[in-house]
């Protein structure tokens, strides 16, 4: 075998593979067309947002690089929902489109046994149902153990404007023609997808009195868990919100059947996203609304691009033309980049197993845009876990499979392999039943340890964690003892302070600035101490509701079961069982089509099954 | 097999003695919540004697079997309940352990736990199996059919009322930048969650109204003495060839007899004050008659068509006004002396010679709607597990308004909301999480 690992494609899916199986020590190539384009953010400038930022520090936790790559990158950054609760907090940064992949590609070059090829994968080399290697686009035959697919929107993919399709990846890139109809022979269902970006324009052509700035928090934050902020939180690059005006709505819609999507081209099959949909999406589903609001968003400090957050069109280049000039402060703007909307391919993620090794061929494993995501923090979890099981099933162990309540990669992984998807996916608090225990303050406790036991959280790292975990025990248990005499409406009580922080208007920095109290912890520690003291009563709840259902997750079914053989299922029941085959009762459970009395059915066949 | 079931296990009938039998971890737990004494620790297969209660209220005398795992028919904890109340106590005792936490058994749910836990053999399995997938359905099918049209449309409207509320908080933590999107702060939402608690507890009165049909009405039979309230009372049993019993050990202590008309249970109160003829002395005793009228749901005022109206009697027309009633003029057979123009709607019978007696019947059932009315005892059942889930539904909510008084941020709020809402999806058999997404995809415009 030339390599142990090959990644295909060098987006943020393939940078996590690769990093992780090289730094498991495995013999890994990444493979990819245009090494100048590894880790670009091909759409908008920002890593995070609610819910991903969460997503960014679970993969820091777990010693992926994503979350250390933007801290260096940042042009601003944001804690989002801040007040609105514990579990919902999430940093936004808005991140260099220069420096990230400059940052990303040095990373990669740093890992001794990581190889970085350029070529274009046309087909894999497939013996007995089990992939050995990858099949170049010159004929080339690379070998290996273990194939790893993040090939993003290059499937295949056409570039949508107005009434123009053209076979092209983004940027103009080179597209990969064969692989999407070889994967078809080979036994996937295909899924045409659609996505779409705006244009960008020239900074200096923008008149921004007529905006509205946009500042970045006043407080230090990163994504990584262990590295100082390298950022100054006074000099950071605003955004700008604008809204559209009557005159937009117009020209849209007077202009609609040029769009791409609305009758300029009559051979759309990809399915777009619904929380992404391009402006005259908007103008259409939401015809009552006088106005649409649009974020100003800087690309990079190095070159001059404004992205316009919220404009997403597949209109021809001289409407786009009049509809940016509609906007307030961009009359005389000059358009640097058109937008486009952009069709795919991606496999039906009910192929692949929670591992996301594919259940058609063996030793495959897929991860990002193919599997039906949309996002840079989407797509870079699912390459890191692809990557971590990639190497644990060359080392014979079992696979890292997070649960739904320990992170949100698990409720991504989970949602796509057990109901698949329709439209690019993407992660949302409301996706995660168990919110309240997947914070941004706790993403190294719940997962630092399993980076640990894979090998990737090692050394400093890793002493860190383990001292930030006794300081928030300590201080817990000196909370307990510590009492103070609070006056309250009806009397004078002296309670500890782990009760009084029970009281949702408590704030326990000030409790220790008020009472004086000798507790010298970082800012850190003592907030998340505050966070489990005073909600523990609800995470407590959540726990409880979330061990429930693990009993089921620990019930497994047996892969090589036949779901014809079990009787009396409902035969709606019966076709999901086949496709998903789920490997737990607890997954069973989770697929729409699938009733609690097929669940008692499947059980009792089991058991039937187990005792013979 | 992680929550603890439970289920009527002997077939229900008037007058019964019935066994409540529950399994699962908690069982022990759950029954000491509502018996007399706690059981969490007593010695394995020992019976214990106490009552049944509902907070303070005593529901029934009881004898409790306590099984404790391994050796019992399911492996899990068991525990039976040995009822003396008949149907209606017996549903209500069955109540108060769906309140305290167990789960109403599915069919054959008792042989598939002893199946799995190993404690019976294959063929039995067979059978379990034949018996899940073939009642399964009808299960399914209950939860809904129980409930009215009516009220499965009002708990329909009523969860994509919260659902709204729930999206527009969830959106304004997924989209956070969007100010287009009305922010919804703690003040904003206290009001519509107020006006659904509302909305969520008038449902709930409806659900007890025919909780209590099942249950029986209370039916307080008026009228000064010789009126003719124990021939009528003899009337209704003649016709219906139906018992008068006294059923002791139960709390329910003005409860004295029990007629059912027409499948209706009519639990008639103090029919020792009406059977008590001999008491010549007897006076209407306003007070008296006042005291039955407020334990009663329907009222059966009678008046002698051979006399006048006396003072006493007028005041009880006004009082009985508030209730349900229904006004019956007696002896017609005689000379018509009262003055009836004083009365709005009354039905004229004779008690002596059964005369019009159906027609007392009729107003009963027009009275409380009972049209389609069956004495199912499957249907009380899901209905008694549609009345405590939304209880819960209700709980939640309060804790949410207890959350917004205390300030919390609004992501705890929503859990509680979230938690309504899945309750009130129980009731109509729809949790499916994909409705919140869906609903916020349509309902607000994102994306880049």
């Amino acid at each position: 075998m030339d390599y142990e690992i090959i990644v295909v494609g060098g987006g943020h899916a393939g940078c996590e593979a690769a990093v992780a199986s090289s730094r498991k020590g495995h013999k890994t190539l990444l493979i990819t067309g245009n090494i100048n384009n590894i880790a670009t953010m091909p759409c908008n400038p920002s890593i995070g947002g609610s819910a991903k930022g969460i997503i960014v520090r679970e993969i820091d936790a777990l010693g992926g690089v994503m979350g250390e790559v933007a801290d260096k990158a940042l042009l601003q950054m944001k804690m989002l929902n801040y007040a609105k609760g514990p579990a919902v907090k999430s940093l936004r940064a808005q991140a260099d489109k220069i420096t990230y992949p400059k940052e990303m590609l040095k990373v990669l070059r740093n890992e001794k046994n990581l190889t970085i090829k350029e070529g274009m994968v046309e087909n894999l080399i497939v013996i007995d149902n089990t992939v050995k290697g990858i099949i170049l686009e010159n004929g080339e035959n690379i070998t290996s153990n273990i194939v790893i697919l993040t090939t993003g929107t290059y499937l295949k993919s056409d570039i949508l404007i107005g009434n123009t399709r053209t076979r092209s990846g983004p940027h103009e890139e080179k597209p990969s023609l064969h692989l999407s109809d070889n994967l078809k022979k080979y036994g996937f269902n295909i899924l045409r997808l659609k996505t779409g970006t705006p244009p960008r324009i020239e900074k200096s052509t923008i008149d921004f009195s007529k905006t509205k700035k946009e500042e970045g928090d006043k407080q230090y934050y990163t994504f990584s868990h262990t590295n100082k902020p390298t950022y100054d939180i006074n000099n950071q690059e605003p955004c700008y919100l604008i809204y559209t005006t009557d005159e937009t709505k117009k020209i849209i819609t007077d202009n609609l059947s040029k769009s791409s999507m609305y009758g300029g081209l009559d051979d759309i099959t990809g399915v777009g996203p619904r929380y992404c949909p391009s402006i005259e999406d908007k103008i259409v589903r939401f015809s009552d609304k006088e106005k649409h609001q649009l974020f100003l968003e800087p690309e990079s400090k190095y070159y001059d691009d404004i992205y316009i957050q919220g404009f997403s069109t597949s209109m021809p280049r001289n409407i786009q033309e009049q509809m940016v000039h509609s906007l307030p402060g961009l009359e005389h703007a000059k358009i640097l980049k058109y937008a486009y909307a952009i069709e795919y391919d991606a496999i039906y993620p009910t192929q692949v197993k929670p591992s996301l090794e594919t259940k058609i061929l063996k030793n495959l494993f897929t991860a990002g845009q193919i599997n039906g995501t949309s996002g840079y923090e989407e797509a870079a979890c699912q390459g890191l876990i692809a990557g971590i099981n990639a190497s644990l099933k060359l080392e014979g162990k079992e696979p890292l499979i997070l649960k739904r309540s320990e992170a949100y990669i698990g409720v991504l992984i989970d949602d796509l392999v057990t109901k698949g998807t329709k439209e690019p996916y993407r992660m949302l608090t409301s996706r995660a039943e168990y919110r309240l225990l997947l914070r941004h303050d706790n993403s190294d406790l719940r997962l630092r340890e399993y980076g640990h036991q894979i090998g990737l959280i090692n050394g400093e790292k890793y002493e860190k964690f383990l001292q930030k975990k006794k300081a928030i025990l300590k201080l817990t248990e000196e909370l307990k003892n510590i009492k103070i005499t609070v006056d309250t409406e009806k009397n004078r009580r002296t309670i500890t302070v782990y009760e009084y922080l029970k009281n949702p208007n408590s704030n326990l920095q000030q409790i220790i600035k008020d009472f004086k109290l000798n507790l010298n912890y970082p800012q850190e520690i003592v907030d998340e101490v505050e966070i489990q003291i005073k909600y523990e009563g609800y995470i407590k709840k959540v726990e409880r509701e979330a061990e429930k259902t693990l009993k089921n997750e620990e019930k497994q079914i047996p892969e090589n079961i036949d779901y014809d053989k079990v009787p009396n299922l409902a035969s709606e029941a019966r076709q999901k069982l086949k496709e998903v085959r789920p490997i737990s009762i607890g997954q069973a459970l989770r697929i729409s089509g699938v009733n609690p009395s097929d669940i008692s059915i499947l059980l009792v066949y089991l058991k039937r099954k187990y005792n013979e | 097999m992680e929550d603890t079931i439970v289920a009527i296990s002997t077939t229900t009938g008037i007058g019964a003695i019935s066994i409540i039998r529950l399994s699962g971890i908690d069982a022990l737990e759950i029954v000491s919540k509502v018996f007399t004494k706690d059981l969490t620790k007593v010695k394995s297969h020992t019976i214990h004697y106490g009552f049944i209660k509902d907070k303070e209220e005593k529901i029934d005398e009881v004898l409790v079997s306590i099984m404790k795992a391994p050796k019992t028919f399911t492996r899990e904890d068991v525990v039976e309940i040995n009822c003396h109340g008949g149907i209606a106590v017996t549903n209500k005792v069955l109540e108060v352990l769906l309140k305290s936490g167990a789960r109403l058994a599915e069919p054959g749910e008792f042989t598939k736990r002893a199946f799995l836990n190993g404690r019976i053999d294959l063929l039995e399995a067979e059978a379990t199996m034949d018996l899940i997938s073939s009642q399964s359905d009808k299960a399914r099918k209950m939860a809904l059919n129980t409930l009215t049209g009516e009220t499965s449309n009002l708990i329909k409207d009523l969860r994509s009322e919260l659902i709204q509320i729930i999206s527009n908080i969830e959106v304004n933590i997924d989209y956070p930048e969007y100010e287009d999107i009305e922010f919804l702060t703690n003040d904003k939402i206290l009001p519509s969650i107020k006006s659904f608690k509302q909305k969520l507890e008038e449902i709930l009165r409806k659900s007890n109204d025919t909780r209590l049909i099942k249950e029986g009405i209370n039916v307080a039979i008026i009228g000064r003495p010789n009126v003719g309230k124990s021939s009528l009372l003899n009337s209704l049993i003649e016709e219906e060839k139906a018992i008068v019993t006294n059923i002791p050990g139960t709390t329910r202590d003005i409860v004295e007899g029990k007629i059912i008309l027409d499948g209706i249970l009519l639990n008639i109160i103090d029919t020792a004050g009406i059977r008590n003829t001999n008491d010549i002395v007897e006076k209407i005793g306003v007070e008296k008659s006042i005291q039955m009228i407020e334990k009663s749901d329907l009222v059966l005022f009678m008046l002698n068509n051979n006399d006048k109206l006396s003072t006493e009697e007028k005041e009880l027309l006004t009082k009985i006004k508030e209730k349900k009633h229904i006004i019956i003029i007696n002896k017609i057979d005689l000379e018509a002396i009262l003055d009836k123009t004083l009365l709005d709607n009354y039905i004229e019978i004779s008690a002596k010679n059964n005369t019009n007696i159906n027609k007392i019947k009729d107003e009963i059932k027009k009275l409380f709607s009972l049209g389609e009315l069956q004495s199912n005892n499957m249907t009380y059942l899901s209905n008694a597990r549609s009345i405590s889930l939304l209880n819960e539904a209700i709980n939640n909510i309060d804790e949410s308004i207890k959350e917004i008084d205390n300030d919390s941020p609004i992501d705890i709020v929503e859990l509680n909301l979230k938690e309504a809402w899945n309750s009130l999806g129980e009731v109509i058999g729809e949790t499916y999480k994909d409705e919140l997404l869906d609903e916020l995809f349509s309902r607000f415009c994102l994306g880049k």
